[in-house]
């Protein structure tokens, strides 16, 4: 694992693992007979992979919609000079679910997910106030796909 | 979707995993120790907070750019309206795409609608990739650009707070 470079047990685990575990007593059992392992290694080797940061967390994975919240994609063009210090804001602000640096104007965008519906207007303001840059916001219309697996 | 509310039993189950299950062969009947609950009653209500769509899988969160894709990229498409949800639908079934959505163009800054989210271990790939979507989009495309990730400064995704949601937030203080 060393160099990011994983042998084929950690590839199958994470491409196995991305895609979801059954809800049973024993959810590592089915992967581990599949790759002719014990339970026991898919767990160490989980752990592994997850202080490396090959796999940021192994977690119930929610739906802030069907919560009856709300989701949206913004972007925000941030002068160089402040660029940390916005994404130190942005790493202790629980409404942000994601961010990522761009190549572009825009160079910020992240992902608002709150609870309730109307916290989307409420966080838009607060950072636009706080960091007095404009937000763009670009809620989904529709989505087209949310298989979030990669061939490994 | 108003209305959608979390008995006080599924929000502390999912407030005590959201940020890791126990690592462990058994992490269900661990984490039913920790709360106090019968193995099977919290099993039960994953099962039943799955099929509600609430839990969309409980899975492991990859890092695309530690797995070696290391030109991840958003690319986005200013399509003509009158094609754009049938285009969607087509670029959104390609294997290398992994989101797409239409989404609101913000004009004159933004002129784009269609994203579509490409993952390749080179940028030359993810050109590649690109270049198909354009093939498929044809003369209903109009403008185009590609947003390259740079890095990930935040990947902790949804997470239910503490604090039961119809409370009245307190002003944030600090």
């Amino acid at each position: 694992m060393r160099n990011g470079h994983l042998d084929p047990i950690d590839r199958a685990i994470v491409a196995s693992l991305q895609r979801g575990v059954p809800l049973v007593e024993r959810p590592f059992a089915e992967l581990a007979a599949t790759l002719e392992t014990t339970e026991a290694t898919v767990v160490a080797r989980l752990a592994r992979l997850i202080a490396a940061g090959v796999v940021g967390r192994f977690a119930p994975m929610l739906d802030a919609e069907k919560l009856g919240g709300a989701t949206c994609l913004c972007a925000m063009a941030v002068p160089c000079d402040r660029f940390e210090d916005v994404a130190r804001f942005f790493e202790q602000l629980p409404e942000v679910a994601h961010n990522y640096e761009r190549e572009h104007w825009f160079n910020m965008w992240f992902v608002l997910a709150v609870e309730r519906r109307e916290g989307l207007l409420d966080a838009i303001a607060r950072i636009e106030r706080e960091t007095g840059l404009e937000v763009l916001a670009l809620p989904k219309l529709e989505e087209y796909r949310l298989e979030l697996t990669l061939p490994l | 979707m108003k209305n959608v509310t979390l008995d006080p039993i599924d929000r502390q189950i999912l407030l005590a995993s959201q940020d890791g299950l126990p690592l462990s062969i058994t992490p269900f009947a661990v984490l039913a120790r920790a709360l106090g609950l019968e193995q099977a009653e919290l099993l039960a209500r994953l099962r039943r907070l799955q099929e509600r769509g609430i839990v969309r899988r409980v899975a492991a969160v990859p890092n695309h750019f530690r797995l070696g894709f290391v030109a991840n990229a958003m690319t986005v498409w200013d399509v003509d309206d009158a094609h754009a949800r049938r285009l969607g639908r087509t670029v959104g079934a390609l294997s290398f795409v992994s989101h797409c959505y239409l989404r609101p163009r913000r004009l004159p800054v933004w002129p784009y609608n269609l994203f579509a989210m490409v993952h390749g271990k080179s940028r030359e790939e993810t050109e590649g990739q690109r270049a198909a979507i354009a093939a498929l989009l044809g003369d209903a495309c109009r403008a185009s650009d590609v947003l390259y990730s740079v890095r990930i400064l935040k990947k902790t995704g949804f997470r239910l707070r503490p604090q039961d949601p119809e409370a009245k937030d307190e002003p944030c203080s600090g």
